[in-house]
Formats: C-alpha cells, structure tokens, sequence
C-alpha cells in the first residue's frame, strides 16, 4: 500500500474529467487524475463523428481528435497533471480525508486529497427481456468498443433499440464498418436524439421503427434474431409481432450517472428523471453539499460531451479558488454563458427543467474560503 | 399521429419547415455551381454551418440554436458547409450543370470511397434508390475524412435526391 497526495483529485479522465484537471492545473493546482481505464479520454476516445455546438467547444471535430486536444491540454500542464490508469477509485473515507483506489489487480493505494472532482461519468442502461443473456446482446458503449477502439466488428447484422442519440449515432458507425442495421426500434412517439441523426441513417435505407420495442431475443447458444412489437400509447405491446434477422442486439436505451462516490461523500443526492438518475445537488461553482467534492459531467445528469468539458472548466477552476490558488474567477461567468447557451433549445429544456431541481445558491459563500 | 407526422418524427423530411426551406426556384435554376439546401428543421446547439460559410450566405445566428437561415444571393454553393455539418445535413445542387442533369454535391463518410467516372445509386430521403448518377468529383475539403461527392443524375430528383450507395 502506498500513499499519494495531490491538492485536487479528479476521479475520471473523460471530457469532464480532463477539462477540469487541466483547468485547475492552470491555476497552479497539483492535479493527480485517476482513470479506471487503460486509457485516458473516455467516451471521447470512441466517438468517430463530428461534435455538434460551437467553436469553444471543438464543434465539427470528430470526439476521438477532441479526445487528442485535451491530452495536448493535459502534456502541457507538465508535473501539475499526474496520471494513473487502469485504477479505480473504491472508496472515500470522510475521518482522513482519504480515498482508496486499486492498481490494475492486485494493487492498492491511499490518496490523500484536499479537494475532490467527481467526473465519474454514467453507466449503461439494460432492459429486461427472455434471452437478453445471450452473447449478442450489447450496450451500445461495448458495441464502440469493439468497432472504434479495437476494430472488431460486432457482428453481421444489427437490431438497435432505442433512438437517442446514441443509439442513432451508433447505428451509423456500424454502417460505417460494414455492418448492417436491420432497423432500430424506439418506444417513443419520436426520436430521442438530434433528428439530423436520425435523417443521415434514414437516407442509408435503414427504417426507425416509432413506438416499438423489443420482445426477446432468439437463439440457443448465441442470438439468431429477435422479435420485436409495436407499442400502444400505454407502452403496452399491441400485438402486431414481426421477427427480425439479426446476430447482434444492440441496447442504446439509455444511461445513468455514477455516483458512487458522492454518495459515500456524503453529498446530499436527489434522484431527477430529467437528470436520469440519482445526482447531487451542486452550486453554480459545481460544488457539492460537502464543501471538498465538486463534480461535472455525466456524473451530475446525462447531457452532451460538449457541456460535460464546459462543467468540468467550471469544477477545476472553482475547486482550485477554493485552495486560495490565483484563479481568473470571472471566467465562471463565460462559462455559464455557454453553458447556458448549449442548453437553450428544444433538447435542453429537459436539462434545464432537472438542473433547476439540484441547484443550490446557499454554498456560494464557502467558495472564497 | 398524422403518416406525414410520424415520418418526420422518424427522420424523413415531409415538407417545408424553419431550417429546410427549398430555394426559390428562377434563382436556383439560374445559379452557377448551385444553391445550399439545408435540411436542418430542429433547435439544437449548433452553427458550424453558420461560422464556417465563406461568404456569409448562411446568415450569422443569434442563439446558437437556432435554425439556418440563407441568403441565396450570397451563397456561391462552394459547399463548405457540406463537408462541415456534422449533421450531413447540407446540400448543393446544381441544376446549371446540364440539360438534363444537376450535379448533386453530397457528404460522403462511408465506404468504399469512389473514384470520378463511377455509376453509384443516388438515394432519397427513407434509401430507395432513385437514379443512377455518375461521379464527377471527390473532394475532401477539410482533409477530415467527410467527403463532398459531386455526382451528376437527372435534374427531375432535385427535391429527392440526398445520399449515394457506391457499389453493390
């Protein structure tokens, strides 16, 4: 066991996570990120399409090269970043102020830190249904995986369910990598995601089948097909069944922000469906109940890669004000401008409607300290 | 649920609306290197379309939601904004190239890249095979891997005509 200390840790290294380490590293701040991954950049690194957004947030830039600007970021922070990969954050113990994180198998370190960054990002959603344990049954995350880090391709032919925008984007990568996409099925009256999304599969031929979803997988050691039927305005399955040919099942139905931590911190939490999930309850700094830990991204409600880097800007120079370091705080400002502008269309509203639900201006004054 | 509704909830343009508006039909059919057609018809945050035009004929946005909004006497279907949406949801067409033909300027991201000379399948809004066209151009103007494929096809399927199949 050996011990680590470090002024801000940051708990991920995705968009948020990243942003933020970066941020407080230019504010003077000894930043250490911890990564359970192998790698740095998170879904960043899997995301072969264009951003959507403005300039200031890389927009018409694939994810995976904006992934590559923030590593640029982070090399030139020099020795105010340090990394670790492939460790993983297990527990915060309030009485030390210390947090505990495994190295690969079998080895284990203690980290002292005096502020924290949550920027643990979101898990994936699974839906039951009969045979949903056969291999062939994806989240859509794996199915990026697979294609964009390894180069494998999943499978033959694909049934998407769901059409948020990962699941829309997802099935246009898989066409990109040869792989056909029998239809994607969505229990909604409409889309979920950007419905240029939607159009740029649409036009490839492959149907968006509204107000269906999927009824089980077939097959005996691996999946053969599905079957897939309508849904009424209940979401009750009509009746109207229809087998499809596939070899993969590919769930893009949604995620769940991870917040393991903040729990274990003690951070008040608030479960927001607009939010999707349990999420903690944050000032305009970021900041939560509990004065050491901030948190940004997909941790603190689903949302776009483009807000997650915006908040994480936010976490890292706030939480580096708050160690008394030189940080240009009006730039908090700027950045709820953008924020403020990313959020303010029709896909925002739900965003804006859950964040209202969590926001607390009573920490505030904690935050010159 | 209207058909017409259903089917743009499902990603298929069915008609006119903010952010896909067709180009008024003398100027368009007068224009040299042809017109913008932008099938963007949803508020999200977005205006690379916007910020990258060189001429400003996609005018500047307010809000960065909103939707785009053409000046076709400045437009000079460069197609820039082609190979920038990362909604591929800009389009140029030509119906100046020919008698008979337009040229369709399209994002390409797929493979196999084809080469000038093919015969490719021109696509409409839900897939179904069109016309053949044949490629006039491949261009990579950003140098980022979307591709503008200048393809020339019949003039009749300038509303219709937005993707192509290579091969197969």
């Amino acid at each position: 066991m050996t011990d680590i200390s470090t002024d801000i840790l940051v708990v991920g290294g995705g968009a948020a996570g990243l942003s933020a380490a970066s941020e407080a590293a230019s504010c003077g701040a000894r930043v250490l990120v911890v990564e359970s991954d192998l790698q740095l950049g998170g879904q960043l690194v899997k995301q072969t399409h264009k951003f959507f957004g403005s300039k200031d947030e890389y927009a018409g830039t694939r994810g995976y090269k904006i992934a590559g600007i923030l590593l640029d970021e982070i090399e030139e922070c020099g020795r105010g970043v340090e990394v670790l990969t492939n460790a993983t954050v297990t527990g915060y113990y309030a009485e030390d102020k210390t947090f505990t994180v495994m190295r690969g198998e079998d080895s284990y370190s203690r980290i002292k830190a005096r502020r924290a960054i949550i920027a643990t990002g979101a898990s994936e959603r699974l839906i039951p249904f009969p045979n949903n344990d056969l291999p062939g049954v994806y989240g859509a995350g794996a199915v990026q995986t697979l294609m964009n880090v390894y180069g494998v391709t999943p499978g033959r032919r694909v049934l998407m369910v769901g059409a948020g925008n990962i699941g829309l984007i997802v099935s246009y990568q898989l066409m990109q990598a040869g792989v056909e996409v029998a239809a994607v099925v969505e229990a909604m009256p409409r889309i979920g995601g950007y419905w240029v999304h939607a159009a740029k599969i649409r036009r490839l031929g492959v149907p968006i089948l509204l107000k269906h979803s999927i009824k089980e997988a077939l097959g005996g050691r691996v999946v053969e097909g599905a079957v897939i039927t309508e849904l009424d305005d209940k979401f009750n399955p009509t009746g109207q069944e229809r087998s499809v040919d596939c070899d993969v099942i590919c769930l893009a139905v949604g995620l769940s922000p991870t917040t393991e931590i903040l729990s274990h911190a003690g951070c008040k939490m608030r479960y927001v469906p607009e939010l999707c999930g349990s999420v903690a309850e944050r000032d305009r700094t970021m900041r939560t109940s509990n004065p050491d830990f901030w948190s940004a991204g997909d941790a603190m409600g689903i949302e776009e890669a483009s807000a997650a880097m915006v908040e994480g800007r936010i976490a890292g120079l706030c939480a580096a004000n708050s160690l008394g370091l030189p940080a240009k705080m009006e730039k908090l400002d700027e950045y709820w401008a953008r924020l403020d502008h990313l959020r303010a269309g029709e896909v925002g509203e739900k965003i804006r409607s859950g964040i209202v639900k969590v926001s607390r201006g009573g920490w505030e004054a904690c935050c010159n300290e | 649920m209207s058909e017409s509704e259903s089917l743009f909830n499902s990603g298929i343009l069915t008609d006119e609306r903010p952010g896909a508006i067709r180009p008024p039909c003398d100027k368009w059919k007068a224009k040299k290197s042809g017109l913008v057609i932008v099938e963007c018809p949803q508020r999200i945050p977005c205006n690379p379309c916007a910020t990258s035009c060189p001429t400003g004929a996609i005018l500047p946005f307010e809000d960065i939601n909103d939707t785009p909004v053409i000046d076709y006497e400045k437009c000079t279907g460069c197609a820039i904004c082609v190979a920038v949406c990362p909604g591929l949801a800009c389009f140029v067409v030509d119906l100046s190239f020919g008698k008979d033909k337009a040229l369709y300027k399209l994002p390409y991201e797929m493979l196999p890249l084809p080469s000038k000379g093919d015969s490719v399948t021109c696509l409409g809004r839900s897939g179904e095979a069109l016309a053949k066209g044949t490629v006039e151009a491949v261009i990579e103007p950003k140098r980022d891997k979307t591709y503008v494929i200048h393809v020339s096809a019949p003039k009749e399927f300038a509303n219709d005509i937005r993707a192509i199949k290579v091969g197969g």
